[in-house]
């Protein structure tokens, strides 16, 4: 059972790659290449058909192909017979067309359903929870594509909120105004969180040894996060004179963490080894591709996943993407990284050439 | 040197040149059309704008643009319906006008609160229209603002000011604010219809 979510991408300009056309079949994608060849850059294209600065959280100058500096396109087809279009043009933002109309990124979210795990993940667990907050984000935007909306929103009314801190400004009316706004699009983004956490829970209910099972919660940086739209909008209010000393905002879901346990050892995320970490996040992935089930368009970028797996491990992976019947792309330096994909999987070979990159099917 | 036109000419299309909707090529046609139609067009265009330039001002009530101190929709008694309808800009307002459906006054805010952009209420004519809402014996207040987050900050903003008096919004999902001028009569009656209490 595959799935074909993406059957066409094209790459103009785009970082190392100059012009790309590729067609995929659905089954799992091996890149292999050496370093620098370019294979991040073409599964970083991929993450930008989702909403947002894609998986190395770049600008849309960092994707402009130097030296010539022309702007960049991505254009892809997908099964459900979309086709989608992103560009910039130099020194602008990123801009979509679906099916030839203009449309806000966030419409991308409806009919792609992107997820990735890349190297600087790798820390996920140690570091600040920003990281994890978003890690959270992407899986509730996964599952209900609203949620960027509420983020953004969110965002943007804090910022404001944060500005009128900075500058000692003490009109009660216009706190009043940003933080309802603050109080309705945060509650929705706490909906869609713990929505998120107990979609990956019950998920991995069924994951595999290999892939341990974890314990999820939510935590706030101080005391409980107030739960509910007008009680998050009073404590809001009830916190200017704390907020304006500190010159921002001292609670709300931009300071909630996400908290992981490893089931079966009882042992906090951040406390478990290096490969165990690791096992942990793909374990969590995998549990979000599979909560969202097998008639959505679902998407699985693996940047150099392998080389931190064991053989054994490596296997159950490819199993189990093989029987969750996801499109995945994974790279790696070699093509032995992928051995156990055998005929199963699509082999594409990147290489560089004269300061371009060169992207060749390799079966 | 190539003979093309003189400098004078030169001059008048640069300037034209600078109208919204104008590029440099349509510029050169429209003064070329005027050109030929000095009569008719050209002389009579001149004498309005230098009129119209020597008059035009913000009305001092509501911001609308007129030619005097206080706009017609200001100085009209009929238009005292105790209502008020809060706009971005001016062109909201004369889109507005057009639908024909609005017989209250407006009042025209120049922007929307934005506090990264350094646009307070001060700079948006807010203290003047919370004072009129009490010289003027207003009952409800329909803003008619950007769905945007700023828009509704500036929405909020203003309720939050008017315990007394009904605030309404037009119907959401109807691009509101800068926007009204590109949206049909039909639409705009729609939307003033289904408005909702903020
Ligand atoms: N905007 C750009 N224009 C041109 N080249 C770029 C641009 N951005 C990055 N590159 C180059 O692209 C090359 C390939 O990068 P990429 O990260 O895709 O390599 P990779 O194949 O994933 O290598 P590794 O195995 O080391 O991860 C790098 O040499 C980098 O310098
Ligand atoms: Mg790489
Ligand atoms: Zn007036």
């Amino acid at each position: 059972m595959r799935r074909q979510v993406i059957s066409r991408i094209g790459l103009r300009h785009f970082r190392s790659h100059r012009k790309v056309d590729l067609e995929f079949d659905g089954r799992p994608m091996a890149i292999f290449g050496p370093n620098g060849a370019g294979k991040t850059n073409l599964i970083e294209a991929i993450s930008l058909l989702s909403p947002g600065r894609g998986l190395r959280r770049a600008t849309s100058d960092d994707f402009v192909r130097r030296p010539e500096a022309l702007g960049w396109k991505i254009t892809a087809s997908l099964g459900s017979g979309h086709d989608i279009e992103t560009w910039a043009e130099p020194g602008a933002g990123r801009q979509v067309r679906i099916d030839g109309k203009a449309q806000p990124q966030v419409a991308l979210g409806r009919i792609v359903r992107l997820l990735w795990l890349v190297p600087t993940m790798d820390r996920l667990w140690i570091e600040g929870a920003d990281g994890r907050r978003r890690f959270l984000d992407r899986a509730a935007l996964s599952l209900d594509p609203g949620h960027a909306e509420a983020v953004l929103s969110y965002d943007r009314a804090m910022r404001e909120r944060n500005r009128l801190l900075k500058d000692m400004v003490r009109d009660s009316h216009w706190y009043t105004a940003l933080e309802m706004q603050m109080a309705a699009s945060g509650h929705l983004i706490t909906e869609g969180r713990r929505a998120a956490i107990s979609a990956l829970m019950s998920a991995q209910a069924v994951a595999s040894d290999v892939f341990p099972a974890s314990r999820l919660s939510l935590s706030h940086a101080e005391g409980d996060l107030p739960d509910g739209e007008d009680a998050l909008r009073t404590a809001l209010a009830d916190g200017r004179a704390r907020d304006l000393a500190a010159g921002r905002t001292l609670i709300g879901p931009h300071r909630c963490d996400l908290e992981a346990v490893w089931e079966a050892k009882d042992m906090a995320a951040r406390d478990c080894s290096t490969g165990e970490q690791k096992a942990l996040l793909i374990s969590l992935i995998l549990a979000n591709v599979r909560a969202l089930g097998e008639g959505s368009p679902r998407i699985l970028l693996l940047d150099e996943v392998a080389a931190h797996l064991d053989a054994g491990r490596r296997a159950a992976l490819y199993d189990e993407i093989r029987a969750l019947g996801v499109q995945a792309f994974m790279t790696g330096t070699g093509p032995e990284l992928f051995d156990d994909l055998g005929a199963s999987g699509q082999f594409l070979e990147v290489t560089d050439e004269n300061g371009e990159s060169v992207v060749r099917y390799a079966d | 040197m190539t003979d093309g036109p003189s400098e004078d000419i030169e001059a008048l299309i640069d300037l034209m040149a600078r109208l919204p909707g104008l590029g440099p090529r349509s510029a050169r046609r429209a003064v070329l059309h005027l050109i030929q139609k000095r009569g008719k067009l050209m002389l009579p265009l001149a004498q309005a704008m230098q009129a119209v330039g020597s008059t035009a001002r913000e009305c001092l009530n509501c911001g609308n643009i007129g030619t005097s101190d206080i706009c017609g929709i200001c100085d009209n008694p009929k238009r005292a319906s105790g209502q008020i309808c809060v706009v971005e800009d001016v062109a909201d307002l004369w889109a507005m006008e057009r639908a024909n459906v609005f017989s209250g006054r407006y009042h025209v805010l120049g922007g929307t609160l934005s506090a990264l952009d350094a646009i307070g209420p001060e700079d948006l004519r807010i203290p003047k229209l919370l004072d009129r809402v009490i010289t003027e014996e207003i009952t409800e207040v329909i803003l008619a603002l950007s769905a945007t987050i700023d828009g509704q900050t500036t929405a909020h903003y203003i309720a939050d000011q008017l315990p007394g008096v009904s605030v309404t919004s037009l119907a959401q999902g109807v691009p509101v604010g800068g926007e009204l001028d590109y949206l049909d009569d039909g639409t705009i009656t729609a939307a003033l219809k289904a408005r909702r209490s903020l």
